[in-house]
Formats: C-alpha cells, structure tokens, sequence
C-alpha cells in the first residue's frame, strides 16, 4: 500500500502548477536556457547598483518561459524564438498581454568533436545530417562512422529555432523534422559534454558554450557561397548564417521596476554585458 | 463528555484513515479528466499505436508506441538483471550468510535504497555510459542498457528486502524436515524454502518492477530520450517518465500536448496499477 501511494505521490507531483512567490521588490525572470548565463549577469549587475531590488532568474527553456508568463508565475519571460501564435491567444484568453522586446542576437554553432576531420558543411548538408538523411560521416567528407545526433529538448527555443531555419529551411509548409534517432538532451551543457567525448556526434548550441573541447564547424548558406565560422564579428555583420534574435517578454508594456529593469538592458552598460557573455549586442 | 471526546477522536482517526483513499481517488480524477480530453482531439488508437512522438509540430504527431516500448526494453533489461541477483542476495542473507555478514549486507542494502535516483543518474552518465559504449563498440552509451543497469541498482533493495521477509516466513518445520531426510543445505534451498515462499519472492519480483517502470530522473539522464521503436537494447530510448518529466515544463495548459502528457499519466497510472495489484494478489496468497 506505501508503494503504490508513494508511486502516485511521485505521479500527483507532476499535476501541481508551480507556486511562485511575489513580493514588492523583486523580478522574476524565467525562460530560455539560453539566455540564463546572460540574465543571470544582468541581474547581478543591476543588484549592485539597486542593492535594494532582488531579481531571480532560472532557466528551463524559451517555452517555459513563456508559458509561465502565460499563467502569471513570472514577470519576464526570456525566449530565444519569437512567441507562437497559439500561445498569444492562450495568452489573451488568460488576460495577459505579451510585449516583446529585442534584447540581443546569438549565434547557433553547430559542434562536432576535435577528432572529427570534419570542419565545414552547408546547410543543407546540415539539414541532410539533422533528419536523418545522411547517417555516416563518410558522406560528407570524414571517417567511416555511423552520426550520431544530438538535439536539445522540445522545450528548447534552440531546438525550435534550428528546425524551422535549418530543417525546414524557413519554409512554413515544410514538414521536416528531427530524425527520430535523435538523442534529446536535456541541456546545452549534456550536449557539449557528449560532443566532447564522443567523436561521432554531431550537436548544437549557443554560441557562448564554444569551448575548446568541441569544434565548432564553418557554415555555408549553399555549396557555391563562403564557408564562414561562428565569430562576434561575422554574426554582427550578418554573414554567419544561423544566428537569431534574443527577446524578453513582458506582460503589456513594462512599467515600474520591470521597467528600470529593461531600460537597463538596452542602456550601454547592460548590452556590454551581452557582449561579454558572448551574445552579439543590438545596439 | 467523556463519550464525546471519544467520538471526536474516533472520527478524526476515522478521516485520517481514508485520507489517503481519497487522495488516490482525486489524484486519478484529476488525471482522467486531463488526460481523457486529448481523445476529443485525437483517436484513442492513434495516440497508443502512433509511431511518431513530436509533440510541437504543427500539426502535433502525438503517437506513444516508441515511448511504451522504451519504458518495455528498459524495464525488460532491469528485471533480467536484478531479480537473479536480487533473489540470490535474499537467500544468502536469510540462509546462508554469518550474523555478522548478514548485518553488514542487511545495512548496505538499506544504503543503496536511500542513494537519490539523480545521483545515481549522474554516476551512471560520467561513468557507465562511457563504458558501455566501449565494450559494445556504439557510436553513443546513452542506450536502454545503461538505463537498464542503473535501474536494476535501485530495484535491488525492494527485491532482497521483500524476497527475505518471504524466505524468513516458511515455517521452520519445513526446513527441518528437509535437513532430518538427508537433504544438503542447498538441496533444502532450492527444493523445500524457494518452493514455499515463491508467491512472496514473486509478489517482491512485481514491486521491484514497479519501482523501474516508475523512475524518472535517472532514465532521463542516460538513456539518449530518442523516440525511436527500438529493437536492441543497445539503442537510445526516451520511456514514457522521461517524456513528462522532459516536456511539462515547455506545455501551455489547456493545448493538445499538455492533455497527451496527461494521458501519458494515465498509461503509467494503469501499468503501476497492474503491477501493484499484482503484487498483492501473490502477497495475500501466501498468507
């Protein structure tokens, strides 16, 4: 009987919704894995000069995020991908209005590890590997082995974000996805982690997780244009291909200490720290 | 006065008793009414038979074949490794071991149960995974056969435990009896004690599964999470734990994903149910 009561107790702590606690002085910001590196400096820069206020910032991904800004458990939501338009109507219906706001750009880097002579794909030669198309390193220039794909959760804005730009190519009738082979990690860390023991995967993550431990590949938009590498200067400049926009979302337009807050972001000191975190400033 | 405060405690007592019963029945209202909603939108046979899980895609592909195979390899896998081994652990502590090995045993045990299935998730990534992938030769160790192994670790101790309290509860005429007739120690074992206690091992068998179709953590961590039908259990799996625990946090409430991991609940609920149930049926049958 203690069993059987303990399984459902584990079963009866999936159905709780998340209590968040608000008090008067204090953010809480919540979303994209991502981006938590970056809020996380935000937040401590802006409580030392405003030792007053208390930001909270945890991660979890771009759709959780925004789903807790949805049911009200957050004040900001980050996102890696632009929210949904199912989720704005679930929003509306719950009284909530989601504003959007551009906080910075990222580079995806697609990685392999070190030992792989592999260094420069297209495109579509990424698609190819990502839907399973292509399953042997041999075909695109490297060693007799099988790939092996590592892709982020669906809860990622990553995972969400590669698929429509580089499985499905932009195109919204595409009906491309993921090889089901996929490994589906539950962290950009657990995917350099495997990419940097194993020589046969293949993976993704933002551009601040480069590491020596794993290379990152030189992209081409198509086998005619330059192959070019996942650096500042060439997402600044727009020639790297996957890169993306990094937003925060805020319940109608921010006021108060939400405010202050974003104000901060934009300001010259806090896109400096976008910069420092290895994102690509707007401003 | 006196009669009143009695009843007071009696009811209160009463309360407490059923709290639990309660509990359950709420628990698996919520659950049906959540999950039950996802078969307005999508037929029944098409969520338990569909072979593709991608649960954002537009329009959603909400399929759990892979999933409940996942969670069969490795379910599978555990219990051929950790009921023979759980099993033998019980015989020799009820029988054969030394009082002063039998405590040491006894006691470490108890410790591998109250290790947190996340630690042992971690210790299975950093140092499992990389070994199971060298001694098959696979491109990746994130396989069903690591979730396997680390997953028998913790049936182990609701195995032995259940499994000894069944061999202890065989009369000890039975065993003396054997031993007057000439019988060998091991002969008495396997012929006379297993024999009589086998709807206890068996009932401790069933919990020892429960507890590995239940687990969530630590197959998440190592078993890959690909949705794929397996047919190796040396292939990356994603069962059907690892698919809420993974994907919860990213649903709205109220769209189509968010009541498919309520009916994934509803799956999980109606095996650990199974199971539990008969679990009980053998315990009551050997008293």
């Amino acid at each position: 009987m203690f069993r059987r009561f303990f399984t459902l107790l584990i079963l009866a702590s999936f159905c709780v919704p998340a209590l968040a606690v608000k008090a008067g002085d204090s953010i809480q910001i919540k979303g994209s894995d991502t981006m938590v590196n970056l809020a996380q400096a935000w937040a401590e820069k802006y409580m030392e000069n405003n030792p007053k206020v208390f930001i909270a910032v945890t991660g979890g991904g771009s759709g959780t995020g925004l789903s807790s800004l949805i049911s009200n458990t957050c004040d900001i939501a980050m996102s890696s991908r632009n929210i949904k338009e199912k989720e704005i109507a679930l929003a509306k219906q719950r009284g909530v209005n989601p504003y959007e706001m551009k906080v910075g750009l990222d580079g995806l880097a697609v990685v392999v590890n070190p030992k792989n002579p592999v260094s420069r794909l297209t495109q579509g030669e990424l698609a190819q590997i990502f839907s399973g198309k292509i399953t042997n390193w041999k075909e695109v220039g490297g060693q007799d082995r099988k790939i092996v794909i590592l892709s982020r959760e669906v809860n990622s804005g990553t995972h969400v974000y590669f698929k429509e730009h580089i499985l499905r190519n932009n195109d919204p009738n595409s009906k491309e996805e993921f090889a089901p082979a996929a490994l589906m990690l539950p962290s950009s860390q657990a995917i350099a982690d495997e990419v940097a023991n194993n020589p046969s995967a293949i993976g993704y993550y933002g551009m601040g997780y480069i590491s020596p431990k794993q290379r990152p590949l030189s992209v081409a938009k198509d086998a005619k244009s330059e192959y070019i590498s996942p650096t500042v200067e060439n997402v600044i400049s727009g020639k790297y291909p996957i890169s993306r926009p990094l937003f925060i979302y805020t319940n109608g337009e921010p006021k108060g200490l939400v405010k202050e807050f974003d104000d901060f972001i934009l300001s010259k000191e806090g896109q400096e720290i976008v910069l420092k975190t290895d994102f690509v400033p707007i401003k | 006065m006196r009669k009143f405060k009695e009843f007071i405690i009696e009811k209160l007592i009463l309360i407490c008793g059923i709290a639990s019963i309660i509990f359950v029945a709420l628990i698996f209202l919520f659950l049906l009414k959540e999950g039950l909603a996802l078969f307005k939108i999508i037929p029944f046979k098409s969520f338990l038979f569909g072979r593709n899980w991608y649960p954002i895609s537009e329009p959603a592909q909400l399929g759990i074949l892979p999933l409940i195979l996942g969670s069969l390899w490795v379910t599978v896998g555990a219990a051929i490794i950790s009921i023979p081994i759980g099993v033998a652990c019980a015989v020799y502590i009820a029988e054969v071991a030394p009082v002063k090995i039998k405590e040491v045993l006894k006691a470490g045990i108890e410790l591998l149960a109250a290790i947190p299935s996340v630690v042992l998730g971690f210790i299975g990534m950093v140092t499992l995974v990389p070994w199971v992938k060298h001694i098959f030769n696979l491109p990746t160790g994130l396989t069903a056969l690591s979730g396997s192994i680390m997953l028998a670790f913790m049936a182990m101790p609701t195995i032995v435990s259940i499994a000894e309290d069944a061999l202890y509860s065989v009369p000890k005429s039975y065993k003396e009896g054997a031993l007057a007739l000439g019988a060998t120690q091991w002969q008495t074992i396997y012929r006379v004690l297993l024999p009589a206690a086998s709807s206890g091992i068996l009932a401790a068998v069933m919990l020892g599964i429960g507890r590995v179709i239940g687990e969530t953590m630590a197959v998440m961590m190592i078993t890959g999470n690909s949705a794929i039908i397996p047919n190796s259990i040396l292939q990356p799996v994603r069962t059907l734990t690892a698919t809420i625990a993974a994907e919860m946090g990213e649903t709205v409430v109220g769209s189509e994903h968010y009541f498919a991991l309520f009916a994934i609940g509803i799956v999980l609920f109606v095996i650990s149910f199974a199971v539990n149930v008969t679990a009980d049926l053998f315990l009551h049958k050997r008293k």
